[in-house]
């Protein structure tokens, strides 16, 4: 498999199976964890509950409870150990069961995971994978409904992977697993239930590779993990005025392939980057400064950014739903971009 | 880690001992390394030769020696920003150790770790750490990963008293003790956390707090070479043999300040407290007067093992003053593999 766009792989007659993106995480696991004995689970609730979302449920049955290890609700204690185990010669998958709680692991992550292959001058090494979640609009307020994949991406030594399919979550997942260095793979809880198309053979996804979720002319949906979906009904809607959007998921943050993204903005001369973080100081702006660089004279229009507005999450529906970019409000800004008031 | 050593006849007629002695030794031998090295840095701090600060471990070389003395080289270690103690007596050499403190490139690290950061794994020495208490918990993962892989190696977290104050401490030690893990944790009070008398900061007694978990805790005289050793010796057979962790409580006395720019210290402790230490409890002078009293080993033996750290010490700032400086190009090389 020489592409990694799974429409290019339908094409080319790839035998596929539907499955979900929860499905889709789990097998990556269960054929990783065959492949590579070194490699186990810790977090909260993983083994016998399959954690609270039944992601990786039925994984213990397989690997036993050495391999898929329940910890206390404890995680600065178990991402560290974690990062102590990568040191000396595991590959641990450290489970933060939300997003919000890379409050509590900054240091495992930030100050140990990503440096310590540098402060060592490379001697040291931390293939270490933290899976966690982001994504809002599950009413579960403030605390529990954060897009944090800033953090992470801010941080020199640190891979960060926002997959948006199933086809992308069981590639890059594996790829994750296999990196020798620390990598954040945040998953949207409300993609979980997502069907998609995946090879029934194995396969990986490199990191840093762009993947265009649909090709147009007009203008440019950069998207990330659950703002993939919004993109792509926001393009129906626009195609249904004329406007043919193309739509970029970067995929990982950290390595960013500014390469699709540019070249995408040079032929469609406009652009929108969509994260669900927060918008200040955020992925979108990373993005769109990326842009600003290197596509200024091919632009017609202002970049734009849209992410999660910069209050705490609310739990009321009617006050949370105003916090995220809908199909609507994308849908706004691209007519509003390309001048078709 | 023993080395051979010249024996006098008295020595050899002291057959059942002799293995003790040359191991005692050896440890003297350490204890003083660390001792000159630090005063060494000292030295370097205070003519502008080194970059940054150093947190001196003199006074404290009792513990790293002794706990040291008693692992493998493939035992593991994490250690703390006042950690070239332990980097020494784990096995890492003089000449790169000051090399990484200059900031050279044949340092351990390359220079891009310094004091705060020294980094070993030839000689199981995970890292120094910057983050007070980080190490306890690198440490304790460590010996997930020991059992794991179903070897009988041991993993060593150091830490002063001042990481007590941190939860990762207690969230490691709890699942240590939970999962049987084969960890030592070493906790060097030196009775100080920072600028601070520790019980100004520390509720309850520190060893109800390990022993909370069910993990048994030895509270030893830090300053005694032979208690650390035999009470470790005790803490490696118990991991080795699968029965979990230990905890051990040295007491102990920094002889510096929190870092060499801490100079004026009498508003948080007294010059006499200091001398008090130095002249009733230093572990070297102690382990010297009871190698001779007890041991009958010749004090020349013991001049010629000063002299001959002495010189591996000014040798080595020798060659680390002398070497260069990493490439510029070097500061983007080692963020990812």
């Amino acid at each position: 498999m020489s592409t990694y766009n799974l429409d290019a792989l339908q094409a080319a007659k790839v035998p596929m199976q539907e499955i979900t993106m929860s499905q889709a995480i789990h097998d990556a696991f269960m054929e990783e964890m065959r492949r590579d004995p070194s490699i186990f689970i810790i977090g909260e609730d993983v083994a016998e509950a399959g954690t609270p979302f039944k992601v990786l449920l039925g994984l213990v049955d397989e690997f036993g409870k050495d391999r898929v290890i329940d910890a206390p609700i404890s995680e600065p204690g178990f991402a560290s150990m974690g990062v102590g185990a990568a040191m000396t010669g595991m590959r641990p998958v450290v489970d933060i069961m939300f997003g919000d709680f890379l409050g509590l692991v900054m240091d495992a992550i930030g100050n140990q995971a990503a440096k310590v292959h540098y402060m060592s001058g490379g001697k040291l090494k931390v293939p270490i994978v933290f899976r966690t979640t982001l994504g809002a609009t599950r009413r579960a307020a403030a605390q529990h409904s954060q897009s944090l994949q800033a953090w992470p991406s801010h941080i020199p030594g640190l891979k960060v992977v926002l997959p948006s399919t199933p086809y992308d979550a069981k590639g890059l997942l594996k790829t994750a697993i296999r990196d020798d260095n620390p990598v954040v793979f945040m998953e949207d809880k409300l993609s979980w239930q997502m069907k998609g198309l995946v090879p029934v053979e194995e396969y990986t996804i490199p990191f840093g590779v762009a993947d265009i979720k649909r090709r147009g002319t007009d203008i440019t949906l950069v998207a990330t993990s659950s703002m993939v979906q919004v993109a792509l009904s926001a393009a129906e809607k626009l195609a249904e005025i004329g406007i043919d959007a193309e739509v970029i998921d970067p995929r990982t943050t950290f390595p960013l392939d500014k390469q699709t993204i540019i070249e995408s903005v040079k032929k469609t001369s406009r652009a929108i980057v969509l994260d669900e973080g927060y918008e200040r100081y955020g992925v979108t702006a990373e993005i769109a400064s990326v842009i600003a660089d290197s596509a200024f004279y091919y632009l017609d229009a202002p970049v734009k950014r849209m992410g999660a507005m910069d209050v705490p999450v609310p739990f009321s529906p009617a006050l949370e739903d105003c916090t995220v970019p809908t199909p609507d409000t994308v849908f706004e800004m691209g007519k509003t971009l390309c001048r078709k008031n | 880690m023993k080395k051979d050593i010249k024996k006098t006849p008295e020595m050899e007629s002291m057959a059942t001992d002799l293995l003790d002695i040359e191991q005692y030794l050896h440890m003297y031998e350490q204890m003083l390394k660390i001792r000159y090295f630090e005063e060494t840095v000292n030295e370097l701090y205070k003519t502008a030769k080194m970059p940054g600060l150093a947190h001196l471990y003199s006074g404290e070389e009792a513990i790293a020696v002794g706990v040291c003395e008693a692992l493998r080289n493939d035992d593991y270690i994490t250690s703390t920003h006042r950690g070239h103690g332990h980097c020494l007596a784990k096995g890492a050499a003089v000449d790169r150790m000051f090399a990484e403190l200059l900031g050279k490139e044949a340092g351990y690290c390359r220079g891009k770790g310094g004091s705060m950061h020294i980094a070993d794994p030839e000689t199981g020495n995970l890292g120094a750490n910057a983050i007070v208490g980080a190490g306890s918990g690198i440490a304790t993962g460590a010996a997930l990963s020991i059992k794991l892989r179903h070897t009988d190696q041991v993993a060593v977290a150091f830490f002063g008293e001042g990481a007590m104050g941190q939860g990762l401490v207690y969230e490691a030690m709890n699942m240590a003790a939970l999962w049987k893990l084969p960890v030592i944790y070493v906790c060097e009070k030196n009775q100080y956390v920072e600028y601070t008398y520790h019980e100004e900061v520390m509720a309850g007694g520190l060893s109800a707090r390990p022993a909370a978990f069910g993990i048994p805790v030895e509270e030893i005289d830090g300053q005694d070479i032979r208690q650390v050793y035999e009470t470790t010796q005790q803490a490696v057979a118990r991991a080795r043999q699968g029965e979990g962790p230990s905890f051990i409580a040295c007491d102990t006395y920094r002889y510096y300040g929190h870092h060499v720019g801490d100079i004026n210290r009498g508003y948080y402790r007294s010059k006499e407290e200091e001398e008090r230490w130095k002249a009733e409890r230093d572990p070297i002078q102690n382990a010297r007067k009871w190698l001779i009293g007890e041991m009958e080993t010749p004090s020349s033996l013991l001049d010629d093992i000063e002299q001959k750290v002495s010189d591996e010490i000014r040798l080595g700032v020798e060659f680390a003053v002398n070497c260069p400086y990493p490439h510029p190009s070097e500061v983007t090389e080692n963020v990812y593999i």
